[in-house]
């Protein structure tokens, strides 16, 4: 059954496996759910690493101070800025969530547009929190 | 033992579908708590990366700030516990990966969240006199 006899139309194949042409495209709803679980996986490394500052805060001066040297590293600071992401995130899409159990928001273009919302506040937010941070006046 | 019972009527009866929903409440729960407390929490982030060691101590003597900072690691540790569980059991089949890493989903949840609370605790009620102001 591998290669179609000329003449005949291409069998129909299923959503998932229609490379081009097929009745399946990208749902940005889709990328929200996605970004949702992606977005808690890191979260969950991230209430580690606050453990770690928790942990080094009560180990006193000298480890609280290696862990915030380490956090204004470049790779820390990068790590810092894609969970403050993540968090935004998951934040907002978690209250989208919420109203979805209320049994709100479901039809598609209003799902549509809250996804794409959450999205924009994510980045918004994550842009103005670290301009807060590293624009204002350090002590 | 052999018990005839069919699907729905389990179901029905008195299966597991009475206790899964503690799990889906749990979440709910933790995530509006959870809500305000990163907001908080993000709000305190900003100082607290402009200041030193001492600051940070000092932040953590307020009663109200302790008390949030515990609250927070609670709800934090069992919500993401609870979304771990749920991501394990989706894309892990196999009966002894699965129960190995549920298992140690637990430990890291409990154990993360018992030492971030014993932390916040142990700087929070600290004597004072210690502490260069």
């Amino acid at each position: 059954m591998a290669d179609a006899t000329p003449g005949l139309r291409p069998r129909p194949v299923s959503p998932n496996i229609q490379l081009d042409g097929g009745i399946w495209r990208w749902h940005i709803t889709m990328a929200a759910s996605i970004f949702h679980r992606a977005s808690g996986m890191a979260l969950y490394l991230g209430a580690l690493l606050a453990m770690a500052w928790a942990l080094s805060l009560a180990a006193g001066p000298d480890a609280y101070g290696a862990f915030s040297e380490l956090a204004g590293r470049l790779i820390g600071r990068i790590v810092l800025i894609g969970l403050t992401l993540a968090a935004f995130y998951h934040l907002s899409n978690g209250i989208r969530h919420l109203f979805w159990d209320a049994g709100y928001g479901f039809k598609p273009r209003t799902a549509t547009n809250s996804a794409w919302l959450v999205i924009l506040i994510a980045i918004v937010a994550t842009a103005a929190f670290w301009a807060v941070i590293l624009f204002t006046g350090a002590a | 033992m052999a018990v005839v019972r069919s699907p729905l009527g389990r179901a029905r009866g008195m299966g597991s579908s009475k206790h899964g929903v503690g799990h889906f409440i749990a979440q709910r729960v933790t995530a509006i708590a959870l809500v305000l407390l990163v907001l908080w929490a993000l709000a305190a982030g900003i100082s607290l990366a402009h200041g030193d060691y001492d600051s940070a101590v000092a932040w953590l003597h307020s009663p109200l700030n302790a008390g949030l900072a515990c609250l927070l690691a609670f709800a934090a540790f069992w919500h993401m516990q609870l979304g771990m569980r749920t991501i394990i059991e989706d894309y892990f089949a196999k009966a002894g990966t699965k129960g190995a890493l549920l298992v140690l989903n637990v430990f890291v949840g409990w154990l993360g969240g018992a030492l971030t609370i014993i932390c916040i605790l142990k700087v929070a009620l600290a004597a004072t006199t210690g502490v260069n102001t």
